[in-house]
């Protein structure tokens, strides 16, 4: 019965194009299409052949249908390419959309809704009209699509000719098909239109939900998923809307079960009566579960789901958690996830079975799922208190088996029990002594100094044992470092003889002098001066009862919740993301031309902040994070929670900042202007004052953009500034000059920065800390990234000899390789302009397959140089970049400012 | 926006196109090598079927030796295009006869085109039943129906059909012998712990349905599942007839299933399509009947020997046998040397699965056998992590039994024409993922 297409493949002769030119002008009907066939078969494999396009376009006059087709599917790949050719085909189509056979007008039409060439979209209003009232049904409902399609193209276009309103008409259509796609050709449009456009009043509600019964299983997906946008105006409509919905819970397209679950459960939020809500969460549970029979990549998609309808509404499954053990087979994806909700489900009732299967997938294979397994095992035994002992005894046992990650894994979870139930369960500390050599991990080395220290009083020899890690103390990794020094302190305080009095101060010199690294300096004078001046009071500070931890590890923000169930069945209820954090173009309606000027920085800004904003807030108290940190505050006065977690001690801000730059005072104004900058403190943790600011370089120079945006009731004046020491030691090069700020005003000044003032050393790192006072309000501290691109000096430019020259003479060692996913190279002229214009010279370019190789250099002050070399495809994204310049510690910085600057 | 696709493509292993579509312009031209260079070249392969690469989304599946990817740039519904991809693969091999995989791919290539272009408009799928896409989208292109010149069978409401309500079925049908064939097909799942104890048990069964019947005739199914009589008794005012009645959990129907219908008087009522197609799919938890036990017992002896032993019961009626029995024993990986004893049947040392394949071509029932096997281990230095055992697996098919217990009561027919229609039962239970650990 298969067909013989392939032998279309294989004609790599020499000369192919002047071939299929000749065999496309053939008289014979056989040999024009099989040309055709050839073409459309070169297309497929990449080969550009565009140049046939006048001939491809002269056999579109035919009856025969399959040639038709082809030269239409031509037609949608090329024309845009070829505008001015593609005109020749207007007339073609045209007369197909008047063709006797619905068919072929619907094709027409069709086609022509796919071709984004302005010229041909002119032409098709007229037939796009009459198609809209075509007596077929089939006509019908590809024209109700090609609505959407022009709207894409020209939504003026769609408003001006009044299509919107045939459009609405066929939602009364008899054919439920033509009803289900003018309802997605509307819903679509509506997304992307900031105007009512498509109401759903509770008639067209009814009607469409008569419509659903006779719907294709898409149709009925289309209108489910318009639907779910209506809301209900009371519990009754909501329950009668229901009731409607329900039967299609028994339906054997996976995606028309999604959309009535999410539908249901957006209407349920309405319904009052107990009663109603329960029986409703009945009756989704089982076709909840039959989902997980599908393939395994509708299982994922579908348990994925189920994690966030199980966190709203946790009793729709909570009988069901067999269903969810892992069978030996399953892509590890669909374990992993099928883990985290056994966790969600896990009760008094089922432990025992639940952890039987954990013990179980400790012992599997695949590490990263093994790992999971043991971190489960913990998470629930801080979740359900009486289980607690039954889970610690499957994890002892799971430490005799002696694998390594697997008893790291162990020991990480372990501490966290210790958090949630002290004084309980510490018998087991000898045992995990005895792994204490296997240890290689710094968060399960952490997590076991963390316990020698909290526990250092039943411990005989926990002197010993923290000494064997300070041997190593300076190689160690940060995390590893603040919990030895920590745990030391602790140790002292409750054992205060000689040894350990040894053991901090030789701990305290190492974190004090000898690193660079802020937190751990931080933290180690503020153990240093409780120490010195007052031991009771650190007793009562770092000896402080802790604050209960629960697991809220992967629990979502309500209101993240509600909006992600508002979305089933979609992306974003994969990722558990809202759309628009990964739907990158915002599809504003219309190109109108006011919105063209809208300025690049919107997007900037809107992408940055939400990152700082996340660096700046307080670690939450949980059980996955390190907590040992937290009981400096425990006691204390509760903070106001807007202090940002890495923000030094105000007291000794003098011995960490204060070095030669003084604060300075502010009194000349400056004008704001310019894009968006990234907002660094926002109004509602800087009491009403808003602080945005970024590094720029103007005219040879590194300025400091800074805006302040005073939405406090007072004025606010005397602004100073001051920068923590950093890898590149800038500084403010003179005083800061903002006017007082009248309450909902804003200044923005332009700071002239230099370099090499307060340099810190240690490894490179783009963290500069800042600190803003005024007089009216406490001192504010912020991070803020260093974008290196800022650094890059106008005299980077280097010939192609001598850039050949410098590559060679640096040892392979400094060239340092990374993918930058996020970057693009739209066009290689726009992209070398666009660098030269940030100070990275082109040198050279070269074509290697389909890929487009540049050759670039930049330079950093002091003379550093970057020999970059990029490789890419134009119009993908993902930019391979590599680099070599003295300073390879530099490197990653660099790519940042690369990806940047290539975004 | 139930969007369910920008682009597809349809790429062989070594990522080379076979076919792709675009459908909007909201994606690049060809994001298929962002593809290739982030998800096929790297470990990420294999670990999520949904990744995001720069302002795309890719979700893709592998069937046979081709990856279909889906690419898109909103936020799509992800179910939807899942579904769509299942279908048309289902659809693809309708019209080919059977095979997916590359060749069949590039020697139908014109014919995918034909249809993506069919089953999908802007990203929207559209209808995918086989049956009706045949009428109009024929192998051989020349004889379109609609081409000018009349041809001998033409399809004049072709377009009428695809849209209509009962699109999944043609009218004007007509067969000489009517006739309806339904097989019972059912999966059991197991998972049993070393110690006998089930885990885990389960039944998907599917009811498939080969329907030659003439016109447009209306049918009804009868099972016994609890709720169906239940409401049947009640409707009829007269008590439940004693018997086995079944629990279904859950059930999903067919497109031409009237779904308000069953949901309110519990009747499995519809329009069959013509020709072959799945009817329901139901799964059971309650009160299965395994139709083997599995005991095995694995004893180590010393650091390089090692003995199997594994029993097989069969629990079905004795009247009855199995076919296809194959009992999958894990070894460990360093396995040298194996020798066995088996009661019925045949077994091998298959190295490339680390298992001891026990096969048996027929296994009465309420019978037993067993095969003992002892292994030779190379001895390794430093192999210090015991061996994770995986668990024994099973493969069989029980014909004319049901693990469920279910039955067809009745399958009633009605035509305007009123024929006769002659109606075949088949029953048939097969292992799904049956597993034992040990």
């Amino acid at each position: 019965m298969s067909g013989h297409d392939s032998k279309y493949f294989s004609t790599t002769k020499k000369g192919e194009i002047p071939e299929l030119k000749e065999e496309l002008n053939s008289q014979y009907k056989d040999k024009k299409k099989d040309a055709v066939k050839k073409v459309i078969a070169a297309m497929t494999v990449g080969k550009d052949v565009s140049s046939l396009f006048t001939d491809v376009v002269n056999c579109m006059q035919t009856e025969n249908l399959e040639l038709k087709k082809l030269v239409y599917l031509y037609l949608i790949n090329y024309a845009k390419s070829q505008p001015d050719l593609a005109i020749l085909a207007v007339n073609t189509f045209v007369k197909d959309s008047q063709d006797p056979n619905p068919l072929i007008r619907a094709l027409a039409v069709r086609t022509m809704g796919c071709i984004r060439v302005d010229k041909i979209t002119e032409y098709l209003c007229d037939p796009l009209q009459r198609c809209l009232k075509d007596d077929d049904p089939y006509v019908r409902k590809t024209a109700a699509i090609c609505v959407a399609k022009l709207y894409d193209i020209n939504a003026e276009l769609v408003e001006d000719r009044g299509f919107l309103e045939t459009l609405k008409d066929l939602i009364s259509d008899n054919n439920p098909m033509v009803v289900a796609n003018a309802v997605a050709a509307l819903a679509e449009i509506q997304d992307n239109s900031a105007r009512p456009i498509f109401e759903i009043t509770s008639h067209t509600l009814s009607k469409l939900l008569t419509a659903l019964n006779e719907c294709t299983e898409w149709g009925q997906v289309f209108i489910l998923d318009a639907l779910s946008r209506y809301k209900a105006a009371d519990a009754r409509e909501a329950e009668n809307i229901v009731e409607r919905v329900t039967p299609r819970l028994q339906h054997a397209n996976c995606a028309v079960v999604l959309s009535a679950v999410k539908m249901i459960l957006q209407q349920m939020e309405l319904i009052t009566s107990t009663d109603v809500v329960r029986n409703l969460c009945k009756k989704m549970a089982p076709p909840l579960v039959t989902l997980l029979s599908a393939e395994p990549e509708i299982q994922y998609v579908a348990l994925r789901n189920i994690n966030l309808i199980v966190q709203k509404r946790p009793t729709i499954l909570a009988h069901e958690i067999k269903v969810f053990f892992c069978k030996y087979n399953d892509p590890i994806y669909v374990k992993m996830e099928k883990l985290e909700i056994m966790i969600m489900l896990a009760s008094d009732r089922n432990i025992d079975q639940v952890l039987l299967e954990f013990k179980e997938y400790a012992t599997e294979v695949d590490v990263d799922f093994v790992r999971k397994a043991v971190r489960a095992i913990g998470r629930c035994a801080i979740k359900l208190e009486r289980a607690a002992e039954r889970c610690i005894s499957v994890l002892l046992e799971l430490i005799k088996i002696k694998v390594n990650y697997v008893v790291q894994e162990a020991i990480i979870v372990i501490k966290d029990i210790f958090r949630r139930y002290p004084n309980t369960y510490e018998s087991i500390i000898a045992t995990l002594c005895e792994s204490l050599d296997t240890l290689d991990e710094p968060e399960a080395k952490a997590s076991m100094i963390w316990i020698i220290g909290e526990y250092a009083e039943r411990i005989d020899n926990a002197d010993e044992l923290l000494e064997s890690f300070l041997e190593s103390f300076p190689e160690e990794p940060a995390l590893v470092q603040l919990q030895l020094l920590t745990a030391t302190v602790k140790l002292f305080l409750k054992k205060p003889t000689e040894g350990p009095q040894q053991m901090i101060q030789a701990v305290l010199n190492n974190a004090t002098v000898e690193t660079d690294n802020p937190d751990l300096r931080d933290r180690a004078y503020i153990y240093w001066r409780l120490l010195s001046t007052d031991p009771e009071a650190a007793k009562d500070v770092v000896l402080a009862e802790k604050p209960v931890i629960s697991d809220d590890s992967n629990l979502l923000d309500p209101s993240l919740l509600d909006e992600l169930l508002a979305n089933i069945a979609t992306l974003s209820s994969v990722y558990h993301k809202p759309p628009e954090a990964f739907v990158s173009r915002a599809r504003t309606a219309a190109p109108r031309p006011d919105d063209e000027e809208y300025p690049d920085g919107g997007e900037t800004a809107y992408s940055e902040s939400p990152s700082h904003a996340a660096d700046a807030a307080p670690a939450p108290v949980t059980a996955a994070g390190t907590s040992a940190v937290t009981h400096a505050a425990a006691k204390q006065p509760a903070p106001p929670a807007t202090v940002p977690a890495a923000a030094p001690v105000p007291d000794l801000l003098g011995d960490l900042m204060g070095l030669d730059n003084s604060i300075v005072p502010v009194d000349q104004p400056t004008t704001p202007s310019g894009p968006p900058l990234p907002v660094l403190l926002p109004s509602s943790t800087g009491q009403g004052l808003q602080i945005t600011a970024q590094l720029v370089r103007r005219d040879g120079q590194i300025f400091y953009n800074i805006q302040f945006e005073n939405n406090s009731q007072i004025v606010l004046d005397g602004f100073m500034i001051q920068f923590n020491k950093n890898t590149f030691g800038l500084a403010a090069a003179g005083p800061l000059q903002v006017p007082p700020l009248q309450p909902g005003a804003s200044a923005r000044t332009l700071l002239p920065m230099i370099l090499f003032q307060n340099v810190s050393t240690g490894p490179p790192s783009s963290l500069l800390q800042v600190a803003v006072k005024n007089n009216q309000q406490p001192v504010w501290y912020f991070n803020d990234k260093i974008s290196l691109h800022a650094f890059f000096v106008e005299d980077g430019r280097m010939e192609r000899a001598n850039f050949l020259e410098t590559w060679k003479n640096l040892p392979d060692a400094n060239e340092v390789t990374k993918d930058l996913p996020n970057a693009v190279i739209n066009s290689v002229d726009a992209t070398i302009e666009h660098l030269t214009a940030s100070n990275v010279f082109f040198v050279a370019k070269r074509r290697n397959a389909s890929k487009d190789l540049l050759y670039l250099s930049t330079k950093i002050p002091r003379g550093i140089p970057f020999l970059i070399e990029l490789t890419a495809t134009v119009g993908i994204p993902g930019v391979k970049c590599a680099v070599k310049t003295p300073s390879p510690e530099l490197a990653p910085l660099f790519f940042e400012a690369m990806e940047t600057l290539l975004k | 926006m139930p969007v369910a696709a920008s682009a597809i493509y349809f790429l062989n292993l070594r990522g080379d196109v076979l076919i792709n579509r675009l459908y909007r312009d909201d994606v690049g031209g060809n994001m298929v090598d962002a593809f290739r260079m982030h998800i096929m070249q790297t470990k990420e392969l294999g670990t999520c079927p949904v990744r995001q690469i720069g302002g795309c989304s890719f979700l893709y599946m592998r069937i046979s030796n081709v990856y279909i990817v889906i690419v898109v740039s909103s936020n799509a519904n992800v179910a939807c295009a899942f579904k769509f991809v299942v279908e048309a693969v289902s659809l693809f091999k309708s019209y080919f006869g059977g095979a997916f995989d590359e060749d069949a791919i590039r020697n139908n290539f014109v014919l995918i085109y034909e249809l993506l272009d069919e089953i999908m408009d802007f990203g929207y799928p559209q209808n995918l039943s086989p049956e009706i896409l045949k009428l109009y989208i024929t192998q051989e292109g020349v004889r379109s129906p609609f081409s000018s010149k009349p041809s001998e069978r033409p399809v004049p409401n072709a377009t009428l059909q695809v849209t209509g309500a009962v699109g999944w079925r043609r009218e004007g049908l007509v067969y000489k012998k009517n006739e309806v064939f339904l097989d019972i097909v059912e999966s059991v799942n197991l998972l049993m712990s070393s110690k006998g104890s089930v885990l885990r048990c389960d039944v998907t069964g599917k009811i498939l349905m080969k329907c030659f019947l003439s016109g447009m005739p209306d049918l009804k199914l009868g099972l016994n599942d609890k709720i169906g009589l239940e409401k049947e008794s009640q409707m009829k005012s007269r008590p439940t007839k004693s018997g086995k009645t079944i629990e279904l959990d859950d059930v999903t129907f067919h497109q031409c299933v009237n779904l308000t219908r069953f949901n309110s008087e519990k009747t499995v009522s519809f329009v069959p399509p013509d020709g072959e197609f799945e009817l329901m799919k139901y799964r059971i938890t309650e009160g299965v009947n395994l139709p083997f036990r599995v005991l095995p017992t694995i004893k180590e002896l010393g650091r390089t020997r090692m003995e199997v032993n594994v029993k097989v019961k069969s629990v079905f009626g004795a009247k009855m046998f199995a076919l296809g029995v194959v009992v999958k024993v894990p070894v460990p990986k360093q396995t040298a040397k194996t020798s066995f004893q088996v009661t019925s049947g045949r077994a091998k040392y298959n190295a490339s699965i680390d298992s001891i394949v026990w096969k048996i071509r027929k296994f009465p029932g309420q019978t037993e056998s067993t095969m003992s096997a002892e292994i030779e281990l190379i001895s390794t230095m430093g192999e210090k992590k015991s061996w994770t055992r995986p668990p024994i697996q099973m493969e069989f098919q029980v014909p004319m039994f049901t693990a469920s217990g279910l039955r067809v009561r009745f399958l009633k027919v009605w035509e305007k024409s009123g024929y006769n229609t002659v109606e075949w039962v088949r029953y048939i239970t097969k292992a799904g993922s049956y597993e034992i650990r040990c």
